[in-house]
């Protein structure tokens, strides 16, 4: 199962742990990305509170948590190959995974058709 | 997006799929494909850039000479027709309303290729300053459409469609003559670091020149760039970006400008300069290498030993060089090449050391 957030992350579902990456549509907004300050493993995350940052070419922007919980594992290979986001945002460009506190906050975020419905919207 | 003025290639970059941004009050296209694609593309082989919305003010008159010399800082006397310079003009303070080339077409004809976001300002000023000066000045910045070929193989791939002998025009010189049947204004200048041309023509010939210089490019050895890729390759040359690097409180003392003053001649803001020579400047324009991963941007701050000792103008991720570089104003004397300060980069601290300019050299003719 994916949800998405109205900030454009995404948030896969396996067990009690969520992957989390940014989405095609934040990355195709954001161009050419060159550094990732990822989170740092076994830190508590807030829903909502910033998880890292994304360096584009453009500018610097900001990642948030889709969900509250303790970061469980982070891609390492984004620190070689930040770009890895712009070929593969919601596959291999992950950012890190999250040991879910409440997997009830999974409820409020978008299905992919919401979602998608919602970029429609903003673009 | 609110709607801006349009050049007349807005459906071309529509169709080549360009995702458009607000610049100077114009909607241009920032990227076709990707800011770094775009670069390497220009960087190694020619990239195609509308540039129509710089502006184009003409002056035309028995004076026109005296008076371009009269308003800039660089000589136009010297010029020879068909010759080009870059320029800054300067306030009575010496500060920099604008940096722009100057084309010299004739004994009584200049045109001023100004930045877009300044074109009425300059036309504005200009016109206030004509007092005595027999001319007559001219915007013809709706009238005039600009193309951009840049890179190593521009001069290569352009001749097959050039009524001009190309290899005859020398940096920093133009002609008139016709690409693909069309008359342009052709001269060896740019943006980008790279060799290659700048292209005036009729607004209403926009479209068949682009498409035909995107034809013989073949998909593969001419794309479309953005500008945001005009902003990176400017970046690695360090040329100066109006707004950014340059302002109307900044003297081209400070900014590495100091080869366009001539104190030979008489100019706005000669006074001030001469007096800013006499008693030296407080603050120069230096390079920095971010040595952390971060990316310093416009106005993030410089210090040493937790004294702020500067901003930044611009700063980058520079794809070419693949480091994370800046331009800074910093204080005078205090920092040399070699020396770490910091850059306060989204409320953290970051090492960054003074680097010599240029941070590229590309195959510019010099």
């Amino acid at each position: 199962m994916i949800k998405y957030s109205k900030s454009h992350e995404w948030v896969k579902k396996e067990g009690e742990i969520g992957i989390i990456g940014i989405t095609d549509y934040a990355q195709n907004q954001l161009g050419d990305i060159v550094y990732v300050e990822l989170p740092e493993n076994g830190n508590e995350i807030n829903k909502g509170e910033i998880l890292c940052t994304v360096e584009s070419v453009k500018a610097a922007s900001d990642i948030y948590s889709p969900v509250t919980g303790e970061i469980a594992e982070i891609n390492e290979e984004l620190e070689e190959s930040p770009e890895i986001i712009n070929e593969d945002a919601e596959g291999k460009g992950w950012i890190c995974k999250i040991k879910f506190s409440d997997e009830t906050e999974l409820d409020k975020l978008m299905s992919k058709e919401e979602y998608d419905e919602f970029c429609e919207k903003e673009g | 997006m609110a709607k801006g003025k349009r050049t007349p290639l807005y459906e071309e970059h529509l169709r080549l799929g360009a995702k458009m941004v607000e610049f100077a009050g114009w909607e241009m296209p920032i990227q076709y494909s990707s800011i770094i694609k775009e670069h390497k593309q220009v960087r190694e082989s020619a990239g195609l850039f509308d540039v129509s919305h710089m502006g184009e003010i003409e002056i035309v008159g028995p004076d026109a000479i005296d008076f371009a010399d009269y308003l800039v800082t660089n000589n136009v006397n010297k010029l020879k027709n068909g010759q080009i310079c870059y320029t800054p003009m300067c306030n009575k303070k010496g500060g920099i309303i604008d940096d722009f080339l100057v084309y010299r077409l004739a004994n009584n004809k200049v045109l001023f290729v100004v930045n877009a976001s300044n074109t009425d300002k300059d036309f504005k000023w200009i016109n206030n300053q004509k007092d005595n000066f027999d001319v007559e000045i001219f915007n013809k910045s709706d009238k005039v459409a600009q193309l951009a070929l840049q890179g190593p193989k521009a001069e290569k791939l352009l001749r097959a469609i050039s009524q001009i002998e190309l290899e005859t025009i020398e940096f920093y010189h133009f002609t008139q003559g016709r690409v693909s049947g069309i008359e342009t204004i052709l001269s060896r200048t740019g943006y980008t670091g790279e060799d290659g041309f700048e292209l005036y023509i009729d607004s209403e010939a926009a479209v068949p020149l682009w498409r035909k210089i995107l034809e013989i490019g073949n998909n593969k050895d001419i794309l479309p760039a953005g500008l945001g890729a005009r902003d990176t390759l400017r970046f690695e040359a360090c040329y100066m970006l109006y707004g950014n690097d340059l302002n109307e409180t900044i003297t081209p003392f400070e900014a590495p400008l100091k080869w366009t003053v001539k104190f030979e001649k008489d100019f706005i803001g000669k006074k001030a300069l001469m007096e800013q020579k006499e008693k030296g400047i407080t603050r120069k324009l230096r390079g920095l290498e971010i040595k952390g991963k971060a990316i310093p941007r416009h106005e993030h701050k410089v210090y040493l030993n937790d004294k702020e000792i500067g901003w930044i103008s611009s700063g980058m991720f520079a794809p070419t060089l693949k480091k994370s570089l800046a331009l800074a104003y910093i204080d005078k004397g205090i920092a040399k090449t070699g020396s770490i300060v910091e850059v306060e980069i989204r409320k953290k601290k970051v090492e960054a050391e003074i680097v010599k300019l240029p941070f590229y050299r590309g195959s510019v003719k010099k």
